[in-house]
């Protein structure tokens, strides 16, 4: 709207945005990535996955049901930049406590709104993912060409380690909704809140661990479960940090389950490489089929970057045989792995939603008749 | 999985005549999955007795049945064709119940036909009030969030008494089972509605069947299209929310894609309970619409209704997604699932997604209270729009100020301009549901009213009302402004705002604001639906408009051909127009020209993104189409611009757009207006020699008085320039022309009426011909059935002529040819001639495609509407006839001797509509257009024509039976023959006593029955209204005679329609009524498809051309 100060979005190759400005004053700097989801944008900016991003939202109209405390994925939102065309003025929904232009501002989240978002996702899709920076009020003013130079000089997502900045400081726990039946020690790369909650939902208590846990950390749980979750950056930086527990934890066969970066951590794990998306998938309407069943599931996707894996045959491992059991019908990129012979499996995309449909939410019942198999198994064994 | 390799043939069901509730939409998605059923290598067998539908042209199916959609002829249709499956999904409710009734009389065992798409049991899971319930309430206990509404069946008025006891009181909304378009459904505040809507209702619904159910008004409104495939993959479409909340018929909401007020989990919640839904209904292959409503106090979810199939709103949701649902449903049906199916649009990606919308797509719909002065505007859950216009923008106020204005509506848009009432009164009548409420939210505003007190009257989510005052803010600012900024005018533009409105605020003109804007630079963009907010690239070119940064349009070689459609539905221009339209960009494609399309109505064969090689979801306003003409201007050549095919909508541009320097192609602007301007085409008739009735045009009472003097009374009045007889009305006397002068217009120098003199007992004759500036081709000659008076589009008529020889054809084509000529036609023309006394009168001339062309094309075997856009084009008529695509020799005006006929019945809407204290509308046809359809029925002779015609329109005609007979005096000598045929055919005739005596003196025995005004007899015996209303007889003749809202035997037609009974109103009509019901009784009315027509006609035209050939 004409009442609020200029703003301008600048991306690394040159080409700018002119709008207005949205949320907190200032200028940021991220990876500039659109997702398609048209609802849900509370939970989008709090996914820690989209640390150091900044989020162009496809759908036009944002902001109009408002922001409440019940929906956020996390502690605070983590998007570095929030691009929109038509934010609301008003906050229209029963559950609604304060509006989100007010909540982007109280959390100094630089947005810019009123600009051409189809014509940024063009772009974004046709020369990929790439830096960007928002600058708004005084700072708009800038000639471009400092601000291009600001952009290149910002760091890039290819190579980030950044989970040590979303993770939690301090452990904490989950408690399981109903009867207790397993423990799950889940590593926070980033976690959704919604994650823990639906393994509650199917009797686990879930010990969510900060990245900087050890593996005594998760063994001293004796877990009948353990967990990767989502989160930013490239999985290439987890070679030292996350890989080698994760191997440990499969040479003890305890039921592991990854999600989205935990996915790309399990794949590496086992051997395949990762590799980053041209732009990316983010978005509550992908199709990824489930290969065992031919069933199609509607699911909530936000990652750059991908597993490296054949989807032709089953591959041969340290682990033994793995194959990718689900794949992006769209572009064919995997989107989950299983292990044939030891118990642990990962999905690319998110079975907890939040946003999103919930049509894979039968993945956690799968983690949990994994724990149960193993836990009577190892009574069977004892 | 592929396709089901032992389905060889499937018979498709359309869905008939556009009726209320049942509309062009069906011809959309019928027209999709017949092309895709052919293309999988299927034998598709057609049965839809509407020919304006372009699912009927004999090259979508390979057998086309115009033949009426009952189960008998169906039946029959089965027993020839012997399919091997039936797909009555895409056809409406219509297509629906047929289905369903040809299962439960074992037609479809006997025959060993599928029923695919649907099962019975889902059909009336979906369908059936009770057993849904039972569904969602299971549902519900699986721990979602699914509620239905407390109700009570009830298939008594007594039990609906004792219901509102137990749902806790009034309001309640009374529902009957399996009728469509929410037909006799409303709300009930008091004994007095209920036992009126619930009687209605009863009487509607095929089980004798209501529901009561407790009221939920002011709640939001939601539909989620779902899909779902053999596999049980589920996707939604697409979500709609509507802006008017619960208590609207959401045909007659505005409407809004995708959902703009709820959260994720609110929406997951939806989606969830839909899926659950789909799944327990069992629709296993193919779409259904649900419905659900939302308190926005606390969440909870009510799922009102599932339609097990192809829907209005899935029409509307394929074109604000691109997802094209009834074509998919069709190949679910026969065996493929969504992932095996690729995304037209993206090419590369499957079905199995959900489309994500970076736009907003905005419905609203279109009324005609005007055409049914007595009816109540109250907008209820019986839906009564007609039509609706669809526009897409990049924010809901764009979106929705284009919707507004592709209304073509007198005060459609949102206006800043006149007084403003009191706030308070503003408020009060918003609480209102009405066409137009929408322009009280700003009137209010204007008025100084706050979101909370809007919210308050109307319940309208206050993010809608936020979204219309920043619109209102807008036009405050634009109007406050001191000078016209380009940062102003552009953001007044993205907010959706016509150059006329911008003109209006500023008290400018349209043409000076549009300089001021191209001179600013301000121009709108055009970006693409594709299903997927850009995530990949999209192939097809459906392109919309937006004042944003980048547009889409790709560069073209080929010379590109710009055809503007007809826009929303409405009583006078239909589904007809968009007919020409899509042939035109068929004939063209064909003849190597880029189709561009225009349009803005959602429903129709046009605006499907394959039928045109570009389109424009667009209104058609000057201002729209010419940035259209500019940006494609921009993308390669334009060969020219049509506006002659898709009724007054484009034809009232042409002279604008030439001005413009628009390339104008077929007949010309100048040619137009020769034709429609009464002086000119007076002065083309008289140097042609042709006579008119006397008439004269007036622009005061004392004119128009002074004319009516001199021709002398009854006259006919209208204003001019109008299409569908809007405001024309037969005058018997001054004080009428007085009282209509004072009522129906606004007489002033630019609008004045024409007087003419009204041919009391003429024969009315339509003609359509082609004309090149040479040759004529004479497409076809209907008489109509009834006299002269009756407006052409509410009469029935008979192609070819029963009644007229060939001496009569010849002078038609002499007139018709002298009149093309003179008005300088390039293409179709329309002439409406009277013969009164041997003197042929001129009654009109229309340069342009006409309401019956698809009838005619049908008719004869032959594409006029093709023919007509490649003349306009710069063919001549004997190229295309060299070409074929004229027959050889030969035109409509010498069909082959053993040429079927093809009867065309108009379908009206009375049951639609009521008075505001609960009565029927008057059901009486006049000078005024007023029917929404129109079916065909054809065959060897009149009598079994016109026989299937009324059997198309309106169920079958009786058998035997009692009839009842009420003329006015006017008509009691040419009633006698008629009633004396019926009698003889078996009928008991019923008639009051003055009718009664006439009848018995003509040797006619007839049952004197009591009129309404002598009440009930002194034992008992009922009235003749009463009679009626108690389904006792079955069939009416009732001829009214007098003037205003009330005549003559009102009681007794309304009664008619309310019973659901066969009520004639003409003599005419009577007469060929009883032609029908003797065809009927002698026996065995066949069917035949129009290939096989077709081929009949054809050899006969080529023996006669080929005289040896024949004699051999």
């Amino acid at each position: 709207m004409s009442n609020r100060p200029p703003a301008i979005l600048v991306l690394e190759d040159g080409r700018t945005f002119r709008g207005d400005a949205y949320g907190a004053l200032g200028e940021t700097y991220g990876e500039a990535v659109f997702t398609t989801g048209m609802t849900g944008y509370q939970e989008t900016l709090t996914d820690p996955s989209y640390h150091r991003q900044v989020v162009v939202m496809t759908a036009p109209h944002i902001g109009n049901t408002g922001v409440n405390d019940e929906d956020p994925e996390s502690r605070q939102i983590w998007v570095a930049g929030y691009v929109v065309r038509d934010p609301s003025r008003v906050a229209s929904n029963w559950r609604s406590q304060r509006t989100l232009d007010e909540e982007l501002t109280a959390q100094g989240i630089v947005g810019i709104s009123g600009v051409d978002t189809r014509a940024v996702t063009r772009h974004l899709r046709e020369r990929g993912a790439m830096r960007c920076g928002v600058f708004s009020g005084e700072l708009a003013e800038q000639d471009p060409k400092t601000l291009v130079e600001k952009v290149a000089a910002s760091p890039a997502m290819a190579g980030a380690d950044l989970v040590g900045d979303v993770t939690t400081e301090q452990g904490y726990v989950v408690e399981p909704i109903g009867e207790h039946k397993f423990t799950v020690a889940a590593y926070d790369l980033g976690i959704k809140s919604m994650t823990p909650h639906r393994m509650a939902e199917r009797g686990a208590r879930v010990h969510v661990l900060s990245a900087s846990a050890t593996l005594e950390d998760v063994l001293a749980l004796e877990p009948d479960g353990f967990f990767l979750s989502n989160g930013p950056g490239d999985p290439e930086t987890t070679e030292e940090s996350m890989v080698p527990i994760v191997r440990a934890v499969l040479d003890r066969r305890i039921p592991v389950f990854g999600i989205c970066f935990g996915n790309q951590i399990l794949g590496r794990a086992l051997g395949f490489g990762t590799y980053k998306l041209k732009y990316g998938h983010r978005g509550i309407n992908q199709p990824v089929q489930d290969r065992a069943t031919g069933k199609v599931e509607v699911t909530a996707h936000n990652h750059g970057f991908a597993v490296d894996a054949p989807l032709d045959k089953v591959s041969d491992t340290e682990y033994g045989r793995v194959e990718v059991s689900h794949v992006c019908l769209n572009d064919d990129v995997v989107e989950g792995l299983k292990a044939l012979d030891v118990p642990a499996f990962s999905v690319q995309y998110h079975p907890e939603a939040a946003a999103g449909p919930h049509d894979a939410a039968y993945l956690f019942d799968r983690f949990a008749d994994l724990m149960a198999t193993a836990k009577n198994d190892e009574k069977g064994e004892g | 999985m592929p396709k089901r390799e032992d389905l060889k043939s499937v018979l498709v069901i359309g869905s008939g005549p556009i009726v209320i509730g049942q509309a062009a939409e069906f011809d959309y998605s019928g027209t999709q999955a017949c092309r895709v059923l052919r293309a999988e290598g299927l034998r598709v067998i057609l049965v839809n007795s509407n020919p304006a539908t372009i699912m009927t042209d004999p090259e979508v199916a390979d057998a086309t049945y115009v033949e009426p959609i009952t189960p008998e002829f169906v039946e029959k249709i089965i027993a020839k064709e012997r399919p091997d499956a039936l797909l009555p999904t895409l056809g409406g409710q219509t297509a629906l119940n047929t289905a369903v009734a040809l299962a439960e009389n074992g037609v479809l065992d006997r025959y060993n036909v599928e029923l695919i798409g649907a099962d019975i049991a889902a059909i009336q899971s979906g369908e059936d009030r009770e057993k849904f319930k039972r569904i969602v309430e299971a549902i519900g206990e699986t721990g979602l969030n699914a509620h239905s509404a407390r109700s009570v069946i009830c298939h008594s008025m007594e039990d609906c008494l004792a219901g509102v006891d137990e749902l806790g009181g009034y309001p309640v909304v009374v529902r009957p089972s399996f009728t469509m378009g929410g037909a006799g459904s409303g709300f009930a505040h008091d004994e007095a509605e209920l036992r009126r809507i619930a009687g209605t209702g009863l009487a509607l619904s095929p089980t004798t069947e209501v529901l009561l159910e407790e009221s939920i008004m002011g709640w939001k409104e939601y539909e989620l299209e779902l899909m779902r495939d053999k596999h049980d993959n589920v996707v939604v479409v697409c979500s709609i929310e509507n802006f008017d909340p619960m208590g609207v018929h959401t045909g007659d909401s505005i409407t809004v894609a995708p959902a703009m007020t709820l959260t994720d989990r609110e929406y997951q919640e939806l989606r969830d309970v839909g899926i659950a839904v789909i799944r327990a209904v069992g629709v296993d292959t193919g779409g259904c619409n649900i419905q659900f409503a939302v308190n926005p106090e606390d969440g909870r979810i009510i799922v009102i209704e599932m339609n097990p199939r192809v829907s209005r709103s899935s029409a509307l949701a394929s074109k604000a997604t691109g997802f094209p649902i009834a074509k998919i449903a069709a190949r679910l049906a026969v065996g493929y699932t969504l992932d095996e199916i690729p995304n037209d649009i993206t090419q590369e990606t499957p079905a199995s997604f959900e489309p994500a919308l970076d736009y907003v797509v905005v419905k609203v719909p279109r009324f005609a209270f005007e055409k049914f002065p007595a009816a109540d505007s109250t907008l209820t859950t019986t839906m009564k729009s007609v039509g609706e216009a669809m526009a897409i923008g990049r924010s809901f106020p764009e979106a929705l100020q284009k919707a507004l204005r592709s209304l073509e509506k007198k005060g459609s848009e949102f206006t800043w301009v006149g007084p403003v009432r009191d706030k308070a009164t503003v408020l009060a009548e918003a609480a209102r549901p009405t066409d137009g409420r929408v322009n009280l939210l700003v009137e209010a505003y204007r008025a100084g009213a706050s979101i909370s007190e809007l919210h308050e009257s109307t319940k309208i989510d206050p993010w809608f009302l936020d979204q219309v005052l920043l619109i209102h803010e807008t036009a405050c600012e634009l109007r406050d402004a001191e000078r016209l900024s380009p940062a102003l005018l552009h953001r007044v533009k993205r907010t959706g705002f016509s150059d006329k409105q911008v003109a209006d605020i500023r008290n400018l003109t349209e043409s000076v604001v549009r300089e001021l804007r191209h001179s600013l630079g301000v121009r709108p963009v055009y970006k693409t639906v594709d299903t997927c907010a850009a995530e990949f690239a999209a192939k097809t070119p459906y392109h919309y408009s937006s004042y944003d940064e980048e547009t889409e349009v790709e560069p073209r070689g080929k010379p590109a051909v710009i055809i503007l459609g007809s826009g929303p539905n409405r009583i006078g221009q239909g589904i007809e127009f968009d007919y020409s339209c899509v042939h035109a960009s068929f004939a063209l494609r064909d003849a190597g020209y880029e189709t561009v399309m225009v349009n803005c109505n959602p429903e129709t064969v046009s605006t499907d993104y394959d039928t045109s090689d570009r389109l424009y979801f667009e209104p058609l306003t000057l201002e729209d189409v010419l940035e259209i003409v500019d940006a494609e201007r921009a993308a390669g050549p334009v060969a020219g611009v049509i506006v002659q095919l898709g009724g007054q909508t484009p034809l009232g541009l042409a002279q604008s757009l030439k001005d413009a320097g628009v390339p104008v192609v077929g007949t010309s602007p100048e040619a137009i207006h020769l034709a429609e301007d009464r002086g000119a085409f007076g002065r083309v008739l008289a140097e042609a020699g042709l006579p008119a009735p006397k008439h004269g045009t007036a622009f005061s009472f004392a004119e128009a008085k002074a004319i009516a003097d001199e021709i002398g009374y009854p006259v006919l009045v209208r204003p001019s320039y109008v299409l569908g007889g809007r405001g024309m009305e037969i005058v018997y006397d001054e004080d009428m022309l007085h009282d209509y002068i004072e009522r129906a217009t606004q007489i002033s120098p630019e609008h004045p009426v024409l007087v003419d003199r009204f041919l009391d007992d003429a024969i009315e004759i339509d003609v359509d011909a082609l004309f090149d500036g040479e040759e004529l081709y004479l497409g076809g000659v209907m008489e109509h059935i009834e006299e002269a008076g009756i407006h052409s589009g509410d009469s029935a008529c008979a192609l070819p002529p029963i009644t007229l020889g060939g001496h009569d054809i010849k002078r038609l084509r002499v007139s018709t040819e002298a009149i093309a000529r003179g008005v300088g036609v390039r293409g179709l023309i329309n002439i409406q001639y009277a013969l009164a006394g041997d003197i042929l009168y001129v009654l009109e001339a229309n340069p342009r495609a006409s309401r019956t062309v698809p009838f005619v094309a049908k008719a004869t075997a032959v594409p006029l509407a093709k023919a007509a856009a490649r003349i306009g084009m710069g063919a001549t008529v004997a190229e295309l006839r060299a070409e074929g695509l004229l027959p050889r020799e030969g035109d409509g005006g010498t069909l082959p001797s053993d040429s079927p006929i093809s009867v065309k019945e108009a379908v009206m809407p009375w049951s639609r509509f009521r008075t505001p204290d609960g009565q029927g509308v008057d059901v009486i046809l006049g000078p005024e257009m007023r029917s929404t359809g129109e079916v065909m029925g054809i065959d060897a002779d009149f009598g079994k024509a016109f026989a299937k015609s009324q059997a198309g329109a309106y169920g079958s005609l009786p058998l035997k039976g009692k009839a009842f007979v009420s003329v006015a005096n006017r008509d009691k000598r040419s009633m006698v023959f008629p009633v004396k045929a019926l009698h003889d055919l078996g009928f008991e005739i019923l008639a009051t006593d003055g009718t009664a005596d006439v009848l018995r003196r003509n040797g006619i025995p007839a049952t004197t029955v009591r009129k309404l005004s002598q009440g009930t007899g002194p034992d008992g015996e009922p009235t003749i209204v009463q009679m009626i209303v108690d389904g006792g007889i079955d069939l009416i003749v009732n001829t009214p005679f007098g003037v205003g809202s009330r005549l003559d035997g009102y009681e007794i037609r309304t009664a008619a329609v309310q019973a659901g009974k066969p009520c004639i109103t003409t003599v005419q009509g009577f007469a060929a009524a009883v032609h029908g019901i003797e065809a009927l009784q002698r026996g065995e009315i066949g069917i035949g498809s129009l290939q096989e027509y077709a081929d009949k006609i054809n050899a006969s035209r080529a023996a006669a051309s080929d005289p040896a050939r024949a004699a051999g």
